[in-house]
């Protein structure tokens, strides 16, 4: 049974979601549904231990052998974010498809799409085909326009549209990097085109198949100049789609970048002869200070914690553009941490979204006498997103500081300080208004019902608990990270 | 002369009438005959579709839809992709990796292969026709706005 597990990962979400087309009454699909997120997060979990211990588990489809067939192959950087991914999916998916346009009775088309997405999402992640990346890539894109253009108002239809045209523009690109790739080895195997490539790595051809991809995946991953489609997108889908999305769809695109840099081409290719890093580190500044600083402009709670997004991408593209081991293990610590930041404070925007009406900031004045638990619940997330100690938030900072510091990279690490207070510009700005406001006359004060709150603290405790217990966080990550930069697996 | 509708006009209803059987049969040929020669299941959904939609064009879209309901095309997209996977599962049942099509008969693998690939074709000749003629209820069907 174990040894089928990395296909069961992916073939769990993606079978049930034809299923629950068949099936379509709402509480059996639903709970269906619930049922695949848990065995996914269960199998994920049995996949870390088994990577943990051997290395790199493969699995070949139909037995063909690598690299003729298609190999899932799971090591310890992609266990982690099959992890993540299916944690979120699991903790968010109770909520369900409330607060969105979805009528009575199809919310099973709802489930579908969730199930797709989570499933292609894990399926990119745990690939070991390039051209299988790809359509995974697809399968959750395609999922993902569904998801979004599901908002409560039509300006959802307009931000998925603008994510398709962009969202396929970046997967084009990509896939014109995988093609130019082929071109010049002949295999789709990862682990075939890390070898292949060591011959013809100095071509034109190659550098231009580099270039492709990594436009492609950055505007997966909404890097800096490429980022105009994600807060349209994550403002206005639905809170479980946006907190899902955010804690998960840019997680997988980074680990993308990390395959394609530190696996597929070599980081003493891509820093060294091509000096990535000369782009990489700038962008990654600006989006931590543009991302910031625009958040501190928005007049709406969900807009707000998109731009913080793009802020917190800055800080994972610059912790791999620092080109060490301690830089890409505190990218890879902060998928985690800020997928539970992220998605926490998404699922807070739903409870608010739910009893108040709106996310405008306007609107959610005395919020902490009207919501306390909700108010609570986003103090305490909005605390990691600044990094004070005790919160996930610290130890990324800690991780990404102490590898600036480790390349004595003073300004880096200036920088990094000084865009944390940015980030308590923002997050201060909420206080003021939820504690030190009136509410508005004859507001209701009513708490988000358990079914909300319930995920929503999870998502907060864990973001607390992994404060203080970073050895499952940070110690994977850096064993991750070691794997990855080729040391012992 | 007046302008009459394509549903009005009795050559194209004769015709697309006589066609449709062997439009229909000829995407099975395609699908069924793709083992040994080209074709196979894609190409046998579209043509497939081809037939519904040409049926669709003339008669219009209600006769269609009475003919083949959308709940039914809803149904086909999900079989299709189930009967793929089904047999990949089927497989793992059978000890082997998914879509081991080599573990899918006793005595020979060769067999094996070819009922693997005979099973998994008509999952995608199904998930493609009914995608196809789904994408055309979905266009056909919207009204215009004003």
């Amino acid at each position: 049974m174990s040894e089928h597990f990395p296909a069961l990962q992916v073939l769990l979400p993606v079978l049930t979601a034809p299923l629950c087309l068949l099936l379509r009454h709402p509480t059996l699909v639903r709970v269906l549904s619930l049922a695949v997120t848990v065995g996914c997060l269960g199998i994920s979990l049995a996949l870390m231990e088994q990577a943990r211990e051997v290395g790199t588990v493969v699995y070949e489809f139909g037995n063909w052998p690598r690299p003729l067939g298609i190999e899932y192959a799971v090591d310890t950087t992609n266990a982690f974010v099959l992890v993540i991914v299916s944690m979120i999916a699991a903790v968010v998916l109770p909520i369900g498809c409330r607060n969105s346009q979805v009528p009575e009775g199809r919310e099973y088309l709802f489930y579908s799409a969730f199930l797709l997405c989570f499933g292609g999402l894990l399926g990119v992640a745990i690939t070991g085909d390039v051209f299988n990346i790809f359509v995974f890539l697809e399968i959750s894109s395609l999922a993902t326009y569904i998801l979004i253009a599901m908002g409560r108002d039509r300006r959802a239809i307009m931000a998925a549209y603008s994510y398709l045209i962009v969202g396929t523009i970046g997967a084009t690109f990509l896939l014109i990097g995988i093609g130019l790739l082929y071109q010049m080895t002949g295999t789709l195997n990862i682990a075939d085109l890390a070898v292949r490539l060591e011959d013809v790595k100095e071509t034109r051809t190659v550098i231009v198949a580099f270039a492709f991809a990594m436009v492609g995946i950055s505007i997966k991953l909404a890097v800096l100049p490429l980022h105009h489609w994600l807060p349209n997108a994550y403002t206005h889908a639905p809170p479980v789609v946006s907190a899902f999305l955010s804690a998960t769809a840019t997680k997988v695109a980074y680990y993308l970048m990390l395959r394609f840099i530190y696996t597929i081409l070599g980081a003493g290719f891509v820093f060294d002869v091509l000096q990535f890093d000369v782009i990489l580190t700038p962008l990654s500044l600006a989006a931590m200070f543009i991302g910031s600083l625009a958040a501190i402009y928005q007049t709406d709670f969900k807009r707000l914690l998109a731009y913080s997004s793009i802020a917190q991408i800055g800080y994972m593209t610059l912790g791999l553009s620092l080109n060490s081991e301690l830089g890409a293990a505190a990218g890879i610590v902060h998928l985690f941490n800020h997928a539970l930041m992220k998605g926490g404070l998404f699922l807070v925007a739903g409870c608010v979204l739910l009893r108040v009406g709106s996310t405008a900031i306007v609107d959610m004045r005395g919020l902490g006498s009207r919501m306390p638990l909700t108010a609570s619940a986003l103090v305490i997330a909005g605390l990691g997103m600044i990094g004070v100690p005790g919160t996930v938030g610290f130890v990324s900072k800690w991780a990404l500081v102490s590898a600036a510091l480790d390349q004595q990279a003073w300004q880096i690490t200036v920088l990094i300080l000084l865009s944390s207070l940015l980030a308590l510009v923002y997050v201060w700005r909420l206080i003021e208004v939820m504690y030190l406001t009136e509410a508005p006359e004859g507001a209701e004060r009513r708490e988000a019902p358990p079914l909300y709150l319930i995920p929503t603290w999870i998502l907060v405790l864990a973001s607390v608990y992994f404060g203080f217990n970073t050895e499952s966080t940070l110690g994977v990550a850096r064993a991750a990270a070691h794997q990855l930069l080729g040391g012992a697996g | 002369m007046p302008r009459r509708s394509i549903h009005e006009v009795l050559i194209l209803r004769v015709v697309s009438k006589g066609i449709f059987p062997f439009v229909l049969l000829f995407a099975l040929y395609v699908q069924f005959h793709g083992d040994f020669g080209p074709g196979g299941g894609f190409q046998a959904g579209v043509i497939f579709a081809a037939g519904w939609v040409l049926y669709g064009l003339v008669f219009g879209l209600t006769e269609l839809q009475k003919a083949l309901p959308p709940r039914w095309v809803e149904i086909g997209t999900a079989l299709g992709v189930l009967l793929y996977g089904g047999i990949g599962v089927w497989s793992m049942f059978a000890h082997g990796a998914f879509l081991d099509y080599n573990v899918l008969d006793h005595h020979s693998t060769v067999h094996g292969q070819h009922r693997g690939v005979f099973w998994v074709e008509l999952g995608v000749g199904i998930t493609v026709a009914s995608v196809m003629i789904g994408i055309f209820y979905g266009f056909a069907g919207r009204r215009r706005v004003r």
